[in-house]
């Protein structure tokens, strides 16, 4: 590991002052890059040196800033969280760049997510899907006791692969179609491995994808996009299983 | 004002205190628990876990949060796991066990009857989550599985990979969801609480900042609950996330409500350590890698800057293991972190920067197999390697202490309200269960304990027993008006500020941070301490003077919001050095050393500080009053904590 300090990159980055002003790309140049810093401790210093400037810092959202959280995302050079695979914007390190580089920065670009401001977008969508069926109905009180119901460590482990699902939106700005099936799928399929899940199994499926359509999401054409882009790796078995069920629903064999 | 500092802890023995103030409590009759409306900051574990909890039982809720979605409560970047009392390791756990390693964890600081009732309520949580299709891993068979973490010798600790306080808050968030589907929750997102409404000297109301249009907005409830997290960003780095932040908390603290025991910080001893300037935030490397790490660093200074897989056994010293030989590298996190310090204090550190120490995984990997340790940190091996660019399968992890949690926060009663009549706190935001010094994977128990089996209960309580008439959410009253003026005036102060200045909020955030790791961080004193008030008194000026950011308050300013927490941040980073100066113990976290035994281990006072510290807002730059709570112990008897 061995640290470059003082790198130059020049940016493109898309400026929008609200949701409803035109948008556009502007050129910027951020200097003192160390190879160090994560992508948006680069983003970090180049509002510090554009406030110095008076120029008016651009905005985007993070929390957690180790790939948990699900609050950034931006796409860098064409992809949803920049080149590396399995990697939110957050835990991309500059040392994927070289002095000189030039960096184009956009929103995630969907119908369902309008810009808010430069790099902010509005994913109020995907709450709307969530909580149109992603939950299991309990209320809080006395249970069975945890260990009541036995699940297998295979099942319970494929429910986490899916239930890692950050809610980033990456799947969405990376898909031709703007389809929101990983995300969607993903939570049909953690809890339709459970057996607490199976009660509302089939009523889950079809509320959850109506309301994806409702949003304006598109279709999933098998393209697999999303999952290349997906910082937690959520594969496409996820969409294979939300398309079963809901075919069994349809077909009414799943009730 | 004269405050009284009641505990209102029930009477009778402490295994029954609980069951019978259950059995004692008035009820809100269900056709009126529709009138009231309740009001909860923050949708991290206990917010969610209370607004939810809240809806279904009748309630009219209002939820807010920060962030742009109520599942991205820093709750989430919880690593380790939860605790319970559930002993299906069959290892000799118990709820008396649980309530006895966290009253010691905490180094006898805690409230006892308060921590009794988390480790009863311990396990109702699991069997809640798995009913909620959270998925805790399992065994073949299909039973639970458990881990060991610090300052225990059961394994009680259940968990979900290396992510378990995501899928806990996800299980919690979809709770809320569902509430907010059945039209019962009223969640609104990206709305920052800047005060609080004190009406009738009770709480009635908040005022927020919608963060994406700038709107201020007024808000009214029956009682407001405060689940809006700790203040470990006082520090500027630290692993909590970048929204963290105190001031809701601090905004009820100078509306009236006490803060209790501001100086007991966590420094969690497994953190990626600092690679320079440039770092927004620090990233912990769970306390369960201690299950299988070894700590060590090189026992000759000439040998830190040699690789360490060419250090033979013999080279290395095992400081953990070596010192506390029963409880070896789980010993409790205060406890690992002043270790660390003083390894790296005597020229024994290794890195760039000589402040970090290895995480060997070494034997476990000979031990158990490769694939073993990565089925249970690959996670965090994979967090690691992306952040530092080592492979930690193949070279030690580099680590170091880093702030991490606050176990101070506002100071509640047994029912967890504050000295505000009406206002609540929950989760972090609230002081009461881990003393001087939290257990690793007791947050996530505390969280949810008090927002799914505390708050509805003693909540409605107050309601009922008040009498509370149900106030219909208006907010014409005269007290609403004043505050919301006081709010918009402090924001226009801020921009005009803003517009003039000419160091920017991060450059003095970043000086804060400095002087409160150098002087209120692991080991503290006297000289240092009142240094430090000076310096951030000093600090205060230069921002309302000085400080630097462009936009205006009626747009997303992610600038202006950070300056509005930071200006909180400066005021309450003093009273933390105040809180710390007059606590001339030692206790957990908060390290005196003018107070320490010959083996340079904390060293508490017990007939000076056997009490929590309250402190009562007087003013801007004035004085603060200190207030006390004794704590008495009749289940536990006091001991020099000791791990050896």
């Amino acid at each position: 590991m061995s640290e470059t300090k003082n790198m130059t990159l020049k940016l493109k980055i898309w400026r929008q002052a609200h949701k409803d002003a035109p948008g556009k790309m502007e050129d910027y140049t951020v200097t003192d890059v160390s190879s160090d810093m994560s992508f948006l401790e680069m983003l970090d210093l180049l509002n510090e040196q554009l406030v110095h400037e008076n120029v008016r810092p651009v905005e985007f959202d993070s929390d957690c800033r180790e790939g948990i959280c699900g609050a950034c995302g931006c796409v860098v050079n064409g992809q949803a969280h920049g080149p590396e695979r399995g990697t939110t914007v957050c835990q991309l390190h500059m040392r994927k760049f070289k002095d000189g580089d030039t960096i184009v920065i956009e929103p995630w670009r969907a119908k369902a997510f309008p810009v808010i401001k430069d790099l902010v977008v509005d994913r109020d969508a995907f709450e709307r899907i969530q909580q149109a069926g992603g939950y299991i109905t309990t209320r809080t009180g006395p249970k069975p006791d945890g260990n009541a119901i036995p699940i297998g460590k295979e099942v319970a482990d494929q429910a986490m692969d899916s239930a890692a699902c950050i809610g980033c939106g990456a799947c969405v700005a990376a898909c031709p179609n703007a389809s929101a099936s990983l995300f969607t799928a993903a939570k049909i399929r953690q809890f339709g491995l459970l057996p607490q899940g199976q009660p509302e199994r089939a009523s889950r499926v079809s509320k959850m994808v109506l309301q994806m359509d409702k949003e304006g999401f598109g279709n999933c054409t098998n393209i697999g996009e999303c999952a290349a882009a997906c910082p937690k790796e959520i594969d496409l078995e996820n969409i294979r299983f939300m398309k079963s069920d809901l075919r069994n629903v349809l077909f009414g064999l799943q009730k | 004002m004269t405050i009284e500092l009641n505990p209102n802890i029930p009477e009778g023995p402490i295994d029954k205190k609980w069951e019978d103030y259950l059995g004692h409590i008035k009820l809100v009759n269900p056709a009126n628990k529709r009138k009231y409306k309740i009001i909860v900051v923050g949708t991290g574990l206990a917010g969610a876990s209370a607004a939810a909890s809240f809806a279904e039982m009748g309630y009219q809720v209002t939820s807010f949060c920060v962030q742009d979605s109520a599942r991205r409560a820093h709750s989430i970047a919880a690593q380790g796991g939860i605790n319970a009392a559930k002993n299906y390791q069959n290892d000799g756990d118990s709820v008396y066990r649980l309530f006895y390693d966290t009253v010691k964890g905490g180094d006898y600081r805690s409230r006892e009857a308060n921590v009794h009732r988390l480790a009863e309520v311990s396990r109702n949580i699991i069997d809640q989550c798995v009913a909620q299709g959270v998925p805790f891993a399992r065994e073949y068979g299909g039973e639970l599985a458990n881990r060991s973490f610090g300052g225990a010798q059961v394994s009680r600790t259940f968990y979900a990979r290396g992510q378990t306080g995501q899928q806990l808050l996800l299980g919690a968030y979809s709770a809320l969801m569902k509430m907010v589907d059945a039209g019962k929750v009223d969640l609104k997102v990206r709305q920052e609480m800047l005060d609080l409404v004190v009406k009738d000297g009770r709480a009635q109301g908040i005022i927020t900042r919608n963060l994406e249009t700038g709107e201020i907005e007024k808000h009214a409830g029956d009682a407001v609950v405060l689940c809006t997290g700790g203040y470990g960003r006082v520090y500027f780095l630290s692993t909590n996330a970048f929204n963290s932040n105190a001031t809701a908390a601090w905004r009820c603290h100078r509306r009236g409500a006490l803060f209790a025991n501001p100086c007991y910080t966590q420094i969690h001893p497994t953190c990626i350590p600092v690679a320079g300037e440039h770092q927004s935030k620090l990233t912990l490397m769970s306390e369960s890698l201690r299950n299988d790490g070894r700590v060590w660093v090189p026992k000759k200074k000439e040998d830190i800057k040699k690789h360490p897989n060419e250090i033979p056994e013999a080279d290395r010293d095992y400081y953990l293991e070596r010192k506390y030989p029963s409880f070896g590298n789980l010993v409790p996190r205060d406890v690992a972190s002043r270790n660390a310090k003083e390894v790296c204090d005597e020229g024994r550190g290794v890195g760039e920067t000589g402040r970090a120490v290895y995480l060997d995984f070494r034997d476990a990997i000979k031990r158990d197999g490769l694939q073993t340790v990565k089925d249970k940190y690959g996670n965090l091996f994979h967090m690691y390697q992306k952040i530092t660019d080592e492979n930690p399968y193949e070279v030690p992890m580099k680590i170091y202490p880093a702030v991490h949690y606050t176990m101070g926060g506002l100071w509640v009663d047994y029912n967890l309200m504050t000295t505000i009549p009406g206002l609540f706190a929950g989760g972090e935001a609230n002081f009461s269960d881990h003393g001087a010094n939290r257990l690793g994977a007791s947050a996530l128990m505390q969280g949810l304990s008090d927002g799914y089996f505390v708050l509805p209960y003693t909540l409605g309580n107050y309601l009922a027993s008040q009498g509370v008439q149900p106030g219909g959410g208006d907010t014409s009253a005269p007290e609403f008006e004043q505050t919301e003026k006081e709010v918009k005036d402090r924001i226009q102060k801020l921009v005009d500020q803003g517009k003039k200045g000419s160091r920017t909020v991060l450059e003095i955030y970043r000086d804060l941070g400095h002087i409160m790791w150098n002087q209120v961080g692991m080991a503290r004193n006297e000289t240092g301490l009142k240094d430090a008030i000076q310096k951030i008194q000093k600090l205060r000026e230069e921002f309302h003077n000085s400080v630097k950011f462009l936009g205006s308050d009626k747009e997303m300013n992610k600038h202006l919001e950070l300056a509005g927490r930071v200006e909180d941040f400066l005021e309450l980073g003093e009273l933390m050095a105040r809180d710390a100066l007059e606590r001339k113990e030692s206790c957990g976290g908060h390290f005196r050393e003018e107070s320490q035994t010959d083996e340079g281990e904390a060293k508490r006072i017990d007939d000076q500080f056997s009490h929590v510290s309250a402190w009562e807002y007087t003013g801007e730059n004035k004085e603060p009053v200190l207030h006390k709570e004794p704590l008495t112990f009749e289940n536990v008897s006091l001991t020099q904590r000791s791990y050896k």
